[in-house]
């Protein structure tokens, strides 16, 4: 039977890991390879990192911290693909075809895309035919307007005014082939998941649904597990602050005996 | 030597880098002619069958793979590679496979009605029966599959191992020397990459 997958999400901003709070407090936390690196040894189920750079600038500068600079996003794939055998998935910034093949080319399995999707839906068509829909994940931003999820875009601060159900047809049509769902209003506040919308989310789509955001404690993943058929469980915060809290998050979800991994 | 097929279609890279990892000799074979050198080939893939299958065929690949299965060398595919090895498919439209095995490649959907597709995730496998690609590997072990489509094998004893999506399916097969995983060892961790590794062990 197919599992339920449980991702960490890293947030890239220029070459470093961050936290990432109401999408804009971000604190720097750490080297992206070795996070990669650590996540690996634990058998995570897969890795999401979205890029979160305003300008085009990876160098990282903590040479004193063991850290090492990486030049291009290019170049972080390439050297997190080969230490880590478990899907990876890039997001961020993604404009163009050549934006999507760069990635994929470099070891991504998947990408994902959000803005750039949203001012141009031809590139979810030119990317499912180019790398096919398993590879085409639609990564999409909401806040709660009026009781309806609502579709923000460029990092969480554009109200497209476009209702999340409606964006999501739109993208099965053009030939996405999973979506990747963010509360803004719940990220980084730890107060759990926003399991109302992700349960309209999974009915109204035949696509799966990796939800995130509002992570805090490692019971909130059992909750949204209980009560939504989620495809994915994604968080960022937590994986990063509580202490082997990946493996203690699959123990938990096995002897709740939930379908993980 | 592994030969890894590159025919433009997807991210050979990873499947370089986990044979890398495991210290196993093996190269990029970007023209057929590199094929005779091998003494082993994996068949990645990912995407479309049709538009795999055009480009093996224009390349030349696919000439050059079938007579490397004439010759009694392993051949594993992988993914959409697997699903190559067959007769033909049935995704968008009707086109012809590589032929090595007789069967075809079917659509989730007409079967799989309230389940979201593609299926992507992990998943555990049943084995049918031992096999030395499966050393090590026992029913429950999980990989990670991400297809809409799969294989149904004329001959049910070719499928070492299944697994579950609405409907039973072939997660590993082997006929002969040709080998084939639904699933991407490359990214299914320590049970993937022991595959991998048997496949390098076979003779």
């Amino acid at each position: 039977m197919l599992k339920t997958r449980l991702i960490p999400v890293l947030y890239i901003k220029n070459g470093l890991i961050v936290r990432s709070e109401g999408f804009s407090y971000h604190q720097n936390i750490g080297n992206v390879v070795n996070e990669a690196h650590r996540y690996n040894e634990w058998g995570i189920d897969e890795l999401i990192y979205i890029d979160i750079s305003r300008e085009k600038y990876y160098d990282l500068r903590r040479d004193d911290h063991n850290v090492k600079s990486y030049n291009s996003i290019g170049n972080i794939i390439d050297e997190i693909a080969k230490v880590c055998f478990m899907p990876l998935t890039f997001g961020g910034g993604i404009r163009t075809i050549d934006d999507v093949s760069y990635r994929i080319e470099n070891g991504a399995d998947k990408i994902t895309l959000n803005t750039g999707a949203f001012e141009n839906p031809k590139l979810i068509t030119q990317a499912a035919e180019k790398y096919g829909s398993q590879a085409t994940v639609i990564s999409i931003d909401y806040k709660i307007i009026d009781d309806q999820p609502v579709v923000f875009t460029n990092f969480g601060q554009i109200n497209t005014g476009k209702s999340v159900f409606k964006w999501i047809k739109e993208c099965e049509d053009l030939g996405a082939g999973e979506i990747f769902l963010n509360s803004i209003d719940r990220d980084g506040r730890a107060n759990g998941y926003d399991i109302e919308t992700i349960g309209k989310v999974v009915t109204s789509t035949k696509l799966p649904v990796i939800a995130c955001g509002g992570a805090g404690e490692l019971n909130d993943f059992v909750d949204l597990a209980k009560k939504v058929p989620v495809s994915g469980i994604a968080a960022g915060n937590i994986f990063h602050f509580t202490e082997l809290s990946y493996p203690r998050a699959k123990t938990l979800l096995k002897k709740e005996k939930l379908n993980f991994r | 030597m592994i030969g890894i097929i590159n025919y433009g279609v997807g991210n050979l890279q990873s499947v370089k880098n986990s044979l890398d990892f495991l210290n196993i000799p093996n190269k990029i074979i970007k023209k057929p002619s590199g094929i005779t050198a091998c003494d082993k080939i994996i068949l990645p893939g990912v995407g479309a069958f049709g538009a795999a299958m055009d480009r093996l065929n224009n390349l030349g690949f696919a000439k050059k793979i079938q007579e490397f299965a004439d010759k009694k060398k392993p051949i594993l595919g992988i993914c959409l590679g697997m699903q190559l090895l067959f007769d033909k498919s049935e995704e968008y439209g009707s086109h012809q496979g590589l032929g090595l095995i007789k069967g075809k490649v079917l659509p989730f959907r007409k079967k799989v009605k309230n389940l979201p597709l593609p299926l992507i995730g992990w998943n555990d496998i049943t084995k049918n029966k031992p096999a030395p690609l499966l050393d090590g590997i026992e029913t429950g072990a999980s990989f990670y599959f991400v297809h809409s489509f799969y294989c149904k094998s004329a001959a049910a004893s070719i499928i070492l191992a299944s697994a579950k999506y609405g409907i039973s399916f072939p997660a590993i097969i082997q006929q002969g020397t040709v080998y084939g995983c639904q699933f991407h060892p490359e990214k299914s961790q320590t049970a993937g990459l022991k595959i991998l590794e048997n496949f390098h062990k076979l003779c």
